[in-house]
């Protein structure tokens, strides 16, 4: 057997499978969301209906919210512990980026212990303080499994920093504040967009966590939850879901060619 | 006749000619090197034979009178080190050596013995257990060879086996390496752009550039009668003399030189070790640097030729810079070629 | 000054910390106790996790069942392909990959519907544990080949595999003599990733799970919905015993694999 026969037969069951199970899936769900009373034109419909419009407003709204918590959060502990070592540094980290492999339903439920009616807060503060099933319960629940997203990310990049830049800054004289506003930060600066577009991918995408808390405030992914199993209304499940899709995925190709690595849709 | 090569080319897609068409014999037991500065084929001729590359239509192969052009290179038996050794890193030493014969499905017990074997002979005793990359380069060379060497093969071949080497450890394997491989007496076809190292193991030279063979040859043959103006160059280092002819003689700036034949419309050179300080030499010439080299001196001189003159002068002593001194040249030892342009 | 603006990292370090620590303190704390109200003070029990694992061990064991299938699936679909794409990195290979990688960066929700409007028709296939499975390879298998793929772009594959071809051994036999042995590091950490994100899925198992078919994700739902604290708790916390220990194994694959390639 030649070569480049063998190599073929390598490719053909990851071929056939991707085929089968998502190209042509994929392009099922595209021609969908056309075939309803209203054809292409649903997906002008979206931007018309109030309902949906508000709806993406307030995903988008959350999840930026999200991106500029994280990151400020993220970059300040992750600079922290990539030029820092001390007892204990490793168990921070390791606490830090634990959350990575939670699903979705699993931080709403840590929302949940924190801020529901049995709730941590609740139970120490005085009065009824409640916030898990409020908008910011959602926003605290995305940040929860934004920060190890972006942490990963920031320190990966902070470690690739070349430390002579930082000490040509000390020996001209800079103090350390001005170090991180001058010299960091700019160099992290490519790193810091793509971390920000996975943590707005990932919260624009994000549906267990919402799901769990069930807010009144309505998100996309949720929205096409209830269209697709309580309205059966198909095609404007799959627009939306097109519409979503082509949304995290933009976000994530602009933050691979920043950074060069893939952190996946989660939450 | 072992290896028969005929109007073997490559010509990449682009257009590129790696290779003009060559026809190449090689005899049994016989070392053939391909010697000649980077891109001038030798590396792609070498993976034609292999089997790496394919030749452009038209070219055959034939081994011991087998043809085997249209084989891939699984099945055309023959051994290849290669420039960065390529020993698996998955193996132990042992089984790399043995991998060749595992592959001929050879009984287990006798891998062993003929692993066992070349291990001797490749003086890897010490080594034998230790995983491969935990080895010296000069060590993973000798693997390298060994493991090429187990299956018998009918051809070796060798890609630029030393040049991974630091300078002092290659001339010690160049001497091991000549002396394995007439010990097996193997057919082997190396590669290299060291002139020095083709000399000393090659039974024949193969000097290339651009693309073919400018002169094929014992090493001896192509240093005392180099074809081409490339090969006295490459082959040791040959400096051009300019001047006009008369009668026979040839009128330096500092003298007359006498000619062995007639130079009309050709150009002459000469190697540095047969320009000679002798005080009733025809030529004159000025001193202008002196190199200590420990065997020999390296005087550069000026108003001889063109540019500077090298000479190699033995002796407890040397002229010194700045001195005016006689040379001669013996007519023999000029190289008489016709003019072409340097490769 | 000066000490002020150096612990104000350290503060944010640990408060963050303590954000994403106190709740998983609380569910592991909440599902050992007797009484969740009274705190340790009432004693510690396993009575939770044992009700856990009356209600939800098929859970349990589909979510392990699936992510050992999918791990089987993905080696098989990936380790080669991850050859044949090392073997030729053009752009063509680029794009393949960058499409295998698209189940990462559209949302589960979006693939589960994709795969239901073409699928859900078939009931057999509908209703079986397969149909979950598709769902996990398709999430899994890009971190599979990308794995595999860094750890054999990372050495002289070709060269590699010109010398055993030399001495004889066709494209099978390098496959299995010379590409799979090299490429361990690679695969050991991308079948760590593989189990670990599989038992932890839920995006796609949600839309695609059948109330004959739940995971364990789907079983944590369930409870945080309509189970008390403490089960949700206890289960919760076996699902933290079963995670943990594999994302802390993951990780020290994935760096061993780094480092193998520096």
């Amino acid at each position: 057997m030649k070569q480049h026969q063998f190599l073929l037969i390598c490719l053909l069951p990851l071929g056939v499978f991707t085929l089968a199970f998502l190209a042509i899936p994929l392009g099922r769900l595209i021609l969908a969301s056309g075939e309803g009373d209203a054809g292409w034109a649903i997906y002008l419909q979206i931007l018309q209906t109030p309902r949906y419009l508000d709806t993406l407003m307030q995903t988008v709204v959350v999840s930026l919210a999200v991106t500029a918590a994280a990151l400020a959060i993220s970059t300040t502990a992750g600079l922290f512990l990539a030029r820092n070592r001390f007892f204990g540094r490793n168990a921070l980290l390791s606490i830090l980026t634990l959350p990575l492999a939670f699903p979705g339903v699993v931080v709403g439920f840590m929302i949940i212990l924190l801020g529901g009616r049995q709730g941590l807060v609740n139970q120490l503060m005085p009065g009824h303080v409640i916030f898990a099933y409020s908008v910011f319960g959602l926003f605290l629940g995305y940040l929860y499994f934004s920060i190890p997203r972006v942490l990963l990310t920031v320190m990966a990049a902070a470690e690739k920093i070349d430390p002579a830049l930082e000490e040509a800054a000390r020996t001209l004289g800079a103090p350390p504040h001005r170090i991180v506003i001058d010299v960091l930060l700019p160099a992290l600066a490519p790193a810091l967009i793509a971390a920000g577009a996975i943590a707005f991918a990932t919260a624009m995408g994000a549906f267990g966590t919402a799901f769990t808390l069930a807010t009144d405030i309505d998100v996309l992914p949720m929205v096409i939850y209830t269209e697709f199993t309580l309205s059966a209304n198909i095609a404007m499940a799959s627009a939306l879901s097109v519409v979503l899709g082509l949304v995290t995925w933009v976000m994530l190709l602009i933050a691979r060619s920043l950074s060069g690595d893939t952190v996946a849709v989660g939450g | 006749m072992t290896l028969s090569l005929t109007n073997i080319a490559k010509t990449f897609p682009g257009g590129t000619k790696a290779l003009l068409p060559t026809d190449l014999d090689i005899a049994k037991g016989e070392i053939v090197s391909l010697l000649g500065p980077s891109g001038c084929g030798k590396s792609t001729l070498l993976r034609i034979i292999a089997g790496l590359e394919v030749p452009d239509p038209g070219a055959r192969i034939v081994f011991d009178g087998e043809d085997v052009t249209q084989q891939p290179v699984e099945s055309r038996k023959m051994g290849m080190v290669f420039q960065s050794y390529a020993l698996f890193p998955n193996m132990s030493v042992r089984g790399n050596i043995g991998y060749g014969l595992k592959m001929q499905n050879m009984p287990k017990p006798e891998i062993a013995a003929r692993v066992d074997e070349v291990i001797a002979l490749c003086r890897l005793e010490p080594y034998a257990d230790r995983a491969v990359t935990k080895l010296s380069g000069g060590q993973r060379q000798r693997v390298a060879l060994a493991r090429a060497m187990a299956p018998r093969p009918r051809v070796l071949l060798l890609d630029e086996p030393l040049s991974a080497l630091d300078a002092a450890l290659r001339s010690q394997l160049r001497d091991e390496l000549a002396m394995l491989l007439r010990q097996f007496g193997i057919t082997a076809i190396f590669v290299t752009h060291d002139q020095d190292e083709a000399m000393a193991i090659a039974d024949r030279v193969a000097v290339m550039s651009q693309g073919e063979v400018a002169q094929i040859g014992s090493p001896e043959a192509l240093y005392r009668n180099p074809a081409t103006g490339f090969v006295a160059r490459f082959v040791g280092d040959a400096m051009p003399l300019e001047g006009q002819i008369e009668a026979g003689r040839l009128r330096l700036p500092g003298g007359m030189l006498d000619l062995p034949e007639s130079a009309v419309g050709k150009e002459v050179l000469v190697r540095a070790e047969d320009i000679r300080i002798d005080p009733d030499g025809p030529v004159t010439a000025r001193v202008e640097t002196v190199t200590f080299l420990g065997t020999h001196y390296r005087i550069a001189l000026a108003g001889v030729g063109p540019e500077l003159l090298f000479a190699l002068h033995s002796g407890l002593s040397a002229p010194k810079p700045g001195e005016h001194v006689r040379l001669s040249i013996q007519p023999e030892a000029l190289i008489i070629l016709p003019k072409t342009v340097a490769a | 000054m000066k000490s002020y603006t150096k612990s104000i990292p350290l503060i944010v370090t640990l408060l963050a910390c303590a954000f994403l620590l106190v709740p998983i303190i609380q569910s592991v704390l909440a599902g050992l106790t007797v009484n969740y109200f009274r705190g340790l003070s009432s004693g510690l029990t396993l009575k939770w996790v044992g009700e856990v694992w009356t209600l939800y061990s098929g859970s349990i064991f589909l979510s392990i069942w699936l992510a050992l299938s999918c791990l089987a699936v993905t080696l098989v679909l990936g380790v080669p392909a991850a050859y044949a794409l090392a073997r030729n990195p053009g752009r063509a290979s680029r794009i393949l990959e960058e499409f295998i990688s698209l189940p990462l960066a559209i949302p589960g929700l979006a693939l589960a519907l994709a795969l239901l409007q073409l699928y859900g028709t078939y009931q057999g296939f509908r209703t079986s544990w397969v149909f979950i499975l598709v769902g996990h390879v398709l999430y899994t298998l890009p971190f599979m080949v990308r794995s595999v793929l860094s750890v054999l772009a990372a050495i002289d594959l070709k060269t590699l595999e010109e010398s055993a071809a030399s001495l004889g051994a066709g494209p099978a036999r390098r496959f299995i003599d010379i590409v799979v042995p090299n490429a361990l590091p690679g695969i050991l950490a991308g079948a760590l990733t593989v189990v670990t994100l599989s038992i932890g899925e839920f995006n796609l198992t949600w839309m695609l799970h059948t109330p004959l078919l739940k995971t364990l994700p789907v079983g944590l739902a369930d409870s945080y919905a309509s189970m008390r604290l403490e089960i949700a708790s206890a289960y919760t916390l076996v699902f933290f015993v079963m995670i943990v220990p594999l994302l802390m194994a993951m990780q020290w694959a994935s760096a061993r694999a780094q480092r193998i390639m520096q």
